[in-house]
């Protein structure tokens, strides 16, 4: 601060003061919901996740192959101009172990959460979904992983078809 | 500059930084725009536009809250914008103030940054969570930390960082906002106490991390000819940038901030800086976790790439060091309420430059400051170079 300012101002409030009513206060919870349409490209990815598979979409001008699909290259700023199946395995760009929630509640049993890079898709194109079957500590960088997916009739077209990525047996000796 | 005006910074004003406070963000804002009005000599007559940051609405519950803060900011009747860019919104505001004198239009903007976080329970957290893509991202079950986890891996891997040589960087941040008067969270800590500290998302832990806050900043800027009447002490706005990434996060390589290069790369080119690290003279990266001090030095060019963590070991970075890095305390020891705290290390740039910073000042009449900050999905750089 400017040593030329001799007071600053706010005053500070402890959440017990909120708590047991020390100060006036008013509360409120929205009640809104949300329904949101996927979209075309996103739409057909999610069709194609209940079916057990991973779709992509090309750009013949840039030459990537993208993965979440999308209608337009946001680079070459174009229609993309075709649909193209990428595999159900990858490789760990990078993950966390998360003793958070998502309500910053903790959680005794850690979510594993990575980064995979899709193959078949260009290079560094990768999706967030967490891990299962492997013990934390033998997780690594560039590990090779697979989908586990859920059985057919539970699928509804959702990114969570998928459970979660496991290690290719190879990759955890 | 060709066609454009200079523009000057002539006062700042700053609220206490605390995890709750009593006031509410419109006299949060009422409270840091009278500090800077005052510093500047300058009365709200005065001012012939005003321009306003804040961050996510989903904190106040109030979603239109650039009209609600309007009035404690000052903006009653005068032209009037709330800029936006998630957490790069602090280094932002001050950018759309600039243009609004650098253009002509104006020949004065206040400039203020307001951000109450407390109000949203039982944790802010929760409401980061609408950031992200509702239909690919949030069933998974997203929390704002995990994406700092996994860039701060990567980070690490890619140039075989470790955990200690990130914990310094909290460890010198606390220890400077120490001298801060309105620092949340200064505390003299050690390397191991952040090492021991809770695992949240490995491997960010409890002390890599910075606060919730709420808390207001202010700035006064004026064209070229108002401000050598008023002052003899201008602090100039020399160069700026900004640059957004692809909402695509999980599609690029997260080691590095390309966008926070080219914000810095347009800033230096305007201010005629060509070899950064030689130049800037103080630097206030954006610094919500530790490992973003350094990732930014990178990215602002302030040092080679992974070439940050060596730096800090050496003490390069400290107050007393060749390139002084956030001698606030930053984010991580002032606090980090989202919009005002981008907006204290542009405060905390003027004070330098000026000779102002009291116990805080860096030694060696430093003439050349940075700030910078860093939002959206790990996306956007804002960059503003200072010069007295």
């Amino acid at each position: 601060m400017s040593e030329k300012i001799k007071h600053y101002q706010g005053e500070a409030l402890k959440s017990a003061d909120f708590k047991e009513g020390r100060v006036p206060t008013e509360k409120w919870r929205p009640k809104v919901k949300f329904a949101w349409s996927a979209g075309i490209a996103i739409g057909k990815f999610l069709e194609e996740l209940k079916k057990g598979k991973i779709i992509a979409s090309a750009c013949s001008k840039c030459g990537r192959i993208m993965v979440p699909p999308r209608i337009y290259c946001e680079n070459c700023f174009k229609p993309t101009d075709g649909w193209k199946y990428v595999k159900d395995t990858g490789t760990i760009n990078t993950y966390s172990i998360s003793y958070l929630a998502a309500d910053a509640s903790r959680l005794k049993e850690p979510i594993l959460v990575a980064i995979i890079d899709l193959d078949g898709a260009s290079e560094g194109m990768g999706i967030i979904h967490k891990l299962g079957e492997v013990d934390k500590e033998k997780i690594k960088f560039g590990m090779k992983v697979k989908a586990v997916w859920k059985p057919k009739e539970e699928r509804v077209g959702s990114i969570t078809d998928i459970k979660y990525f496991k290690p290719l047996k190879e990759a955890i000796l | 500059m060709f066609g454009k005006k200079r523009v000057a910074v002539v006062g700042a004003g700053l609220t206490l930084f605390r995890r709750r406070m009593k006031e509410t963000g419109k006299e949060l804002s009422w409270e840091a725009s009278k500090m800077a009005l005052d510093a500047a000599g300058m009365e709200l007559g005065d001012m012939q536009s005003v321009v306003m940051g804040t961050a996510p609405d989903a904190f106040d519950g109030v979603h239109m809250k650039g009209e609600y803060l309007a009035d404690g900011a000052g903006a009653y009747r005068k032209p009037y914008t709330r800029v936006f860019v998630g957490g790069g919104t602090g280094v932002f505001t001050p950018l759309a103030g600039w243009w609004h004198v650098a253009s002509g239009q104006f020949d004065s903007c206040l400039v203020v940054a307001e951000e109450k976080m407390s109000s949203c329970y039982p944790h802010p957290q929760f409401a980061f969570t609408t950031i992200f893509d509702p239909i690919l991202e949030r069933p998974i079950g997203m929390n704002l930390i995990w994406i700092f986890a996994l860039e701060m891996h990567r980070y690490m891997h890619k140039h075989g960082i470790k955990k200690e040589d990130i914990a310094r960087v909290s460890v010198k941040n606390k220890g400077n906002a120490l001298d801060h008067p309105c620092a949340q969270l200064g505390a003299k800590i050690t390397v191991e106490d952040v090492l021991n500290s809770e695992i949240m998302a490995w491997p960010v832990q409890r002390l890599d991390v910075s606060p919730t806050s709420d808390g207001a900043g202010a700035l006064v800027l004026v064209s070229e000819d108002v401000a050598k009447e008023i002052t003899d002490d201008p602090v100039w706005i020399d160069g700026v940038g900004w640059c957004i990434d692809g909402t695509y996060w999980t599609n690029r390589d997260l080691y590095y901030p390309d966008y926070v290069e080219c914000a810095a790369r347009m800033a230096y080119k305007m201010a005629g800086i060509k070899n950064p690290p030689k130049e800037i003279d103080v630097a206030e990266p954006y610094d919500p976790f530790d490992y973003k001090e350094l990732h930014h030095m990178e990215g602002l060019l302030l040092c080679k790439k992974g070439e940050a963590p060596k730096l800090t070991a050496e003490g390069v970075t400290q107050r007393d060091g060749d390139l002084p890095i956030n001698p606030s305390g930053g984010l991580l020891g002032v606090g980090n309420p989202i919009a005002a705290a981008g907006l204290m290390k542009v405060c905390e740039i003027f004070w330098q430059l000026r000779g102002e910073a009291g116990k805080r000042q860096i030694p060696g009449d430093p003439r050349t400051g940075l700030a910078q900050a860093w939002g959206d999905l790990m996306q956007y750089g804002s960059v503003i170079v200072m010069r007295r």
